[in-house]
């Protein structure tokens, strides 16, 4: 009498291990690549051309490709180059979207509309319809390529749409005008009020923008190396583009030279794994 | 408010980010439609007027529809597959597997990566690891490097499209399957449904607007690939995986026909519009409330 619930439990429980296999074989194929770059970054040429999927060299661990593609990228460099780019693009982008976005929101006139929708009309054209004429007007008419703060301008002029409009809806849906009345009442200026009550407010939703923008700013590849032909400002993407054309046949610094480029973000993304999920499906959804 | 207060509160609020993005975006669009009329080669200070002449050269440009019409292959074939994956891969980790955040970071890790860095990583699986499987498995598929020939090049660029993408849509479907009111299942439970009926008629109806996103964003993303295709295949073999947001680089920065090259920028604008926006309006359409 009692063993039927317990025989449908059992049934149960074994379809629920069936699935956490299968979810995790379909996991290590997904990791697959990044597995084995890893594991060949320690190997030496002979050995990554002939058995790619050994786990070990039989010369042992080739720390020594890890010195040559830092040296050879210059990966510290690009590394800085890149973190001074997105830290000031994204931080700069925060407070300029969420001001124009509190503009936007609060008040009804006909510049803040107009400004609203070109905004939200330009979020669909591709980079591509951008591209040649930016390059005409910066690069051949302004001469203003090779410059880090250049690149800081066209991220920012490529990210305030999306940013205003996720501010403008948060604004909108979570911050009371009432809070603003009183900080007025009380003789607090617009952006005194702005910058006191409203922008401490707007971290949830600032957060989210910032790992959007981080990451898309962080991987950009087509526009740096539009503007960035000289070797000394290479950011990540285009110091790891050259290493990659000049030293093709050298598998094992190509590997290290990968792993250095990845382990930042991945690191990064293991300390902030469920902030950066959280940003994604909010960001994905808006 | 007087008219000066009104304006200084604009300026000092909205000005930057209009600065920039009336500099960086509305300039640009309104400069590049101007640069189509105009035979303009890059170097030259003379634009002389040119009228249609770019738009009548980009609809005789054969191998601009080429790569256009590659570019919808490959979009539509990424597109069913991230999505079908993504939505099996959901269901599985939403019916109570343990675990479920563990897996959907694992899952999401390769869309943290740029497109050139994960061509770099692909290109090496397809060229180098793919041939060295020869000697234990020695099936036609994996005597030459995938990249060598254009019918497993298109399919490289496919695999890797839909391994990165469908780790990002995975993340809309699970919190669209998460969304579904527990009352409205159990009700369909009540009533006798078993589990195929309730994926189609209940699951499925209420997860249209997950379908609605994920169509949206994998279809305009697969269009504007270009990071993938230059690192993975860099157009080769002999241009027959080069994308369209390739050769519109390749028209203006390497052949310097820049007006050329804009035309069919806007071309290629105007067509990812009308098949995203269709997408868009047919699926809204389809959308029903719970």
């Amino acid at each position: 009498m009692s063993q039927t619930p317990h025989a449908v439990g059992g049934n149960k429980s074994l379809r629920q291990t069936l699935k956490v296999i299968i979810a995790i074989i379909v996991l290590i194929i997904y990791l697959f690549p990044f597995a084995l770059v890893l594991v060949n970054s320690l190997k030496t040429k002979v050995a990554i051309v002939k058995t790619p999927l050994k786990l070990v060299d039989d010369k042992g661990l080739q720390w020594i490709n890890y010195k040559n593609a830092i040296d050879k990228m210059n990966f510290g460099r690009a590394f800085g180059n890149s973190l001074f780019v997105v830290g000031v693009s994204v931080i700069l982008l925060l407070i300029f979207s969420s001001m124009a976005a509190w503009l936007f929101v609060r008040t009804n006139w006909k510049a803040c509309k107009i400004s609203f929708s070109a905004m939200l009309a330009s979020m669909i054209v591709p980079f591509q319809v951008v591209m040649i004429p930016l390059i005409a007007i910066y690069g051949s008419q302004l001469h203003m390529l090779n410059h880090r703060m250049t690149m800081v301008f066209m991220n920012l002029g490529f990210g305030v749409s999306m940013c205003t409009f996720m501010c403008h809806g948060f604004i909108k849906g979570n911050i009371p005008v009432a809070l603003e009345e009183a900080a007025r009442i009380d003789g607090a200026g617009y952006h005194r009020t702005f910058f006191t009550i409203v922008l401490p407010l707007l971290k949830p939703i600032l957060s989210t923008v910032a790992i959007l923008e981080i990451l898309s700013y962080w991987n950009d590849y087509l526009l740096p190396s539009m503007i960035f032909t000289r070797k000394e400002f290479y950011t990540l993407p285009l110091a790891i583009r050259t290493f990659y054309g000049e030293f093709s046949s050298d598998y094992g610094n190509i590997m290290a030279g990968l792993t250095l480029s990845v382990a930042p973000v991945i690191a990064v993304y293991l300390i902030l794994q469920k902030h950066v999920i959280g940003g994604i499906v909010a960001g994905a959804v808006k | 408010m007087t008219f000066k207060e009104k304006l200084f509160l604009y300026v000092t609020f909205a000005g930057p980010a209009m600065l920039f993005f009336c500099c960086v975006v509305i300039i640009p669009l309104v400069y590049g439609i101007y640069l189509t009329f105009t035979d303009w080669n890059g170097l030259a200070d003379v634009k002389n007027y040119v009228g249609f002449a770019n738009y009548i050269d980009a609809f005789k440009d054969t191998a601009f529809w080429k790569t256009l019409l590659m570019t919808t292959g490959f979009s539509l074939l990424s597109v069913i597959f991230i999505n079908v994956i993504a939505f099996f891969l959901a269901y599985l980790l939403t019916s109570g597997v343990l675990g479920q955040n563990f897996f959907r970071a694992g899952f999401f890790t390769p869309n943290l990566i740029g497109g050139l860095i994960l061509g770099y990583i692909w290109q090496i699986i397809f060229s180098r690891v793919v041939p060295s499987l020869y000697s234990s498995i020695p099936i036609a598929l994996f005597q030459k490097s995938w990249l060598s020939n254009p019918s497993t090049a298109f399919a490289s660029l496919v695999i890797v499209q839909t391994w990165q993408l469908s780790g990002y849509m995975l993340l809309i479907f699970i919190s669209g399957f998460v969304g579904i009111s527990e009352d409205v299942l159990e009700a369909a439970r009540v009533d006798g449904a078993n589990e195929r009926q309730t994926m189609w008629s209940i699951r499925l109806p209420l997860m249209v607007p997950s379908f609605v996103i994920c169509l949206f964003l994998s279809l305009t993303r697969s269009f504007k690939v270009y990071d993938l295709n230059l690192s993975l295949t860099a157009g080769g073999p002999y241009n027959s995986t080069k994308m369209t947001a390739m050769h519109i680089y390749t028209q203006a920065f390497e052949n310097h026909r820049y007006g050329v090259g804009q035309a069919e920028a806007l071309i290629f604008f105007l067509v990812i519009a009308v098949i995203s926006l269709t997408q868009t309006y047919v699926g809204k359409k389809r959308e029903v409330e719970a």
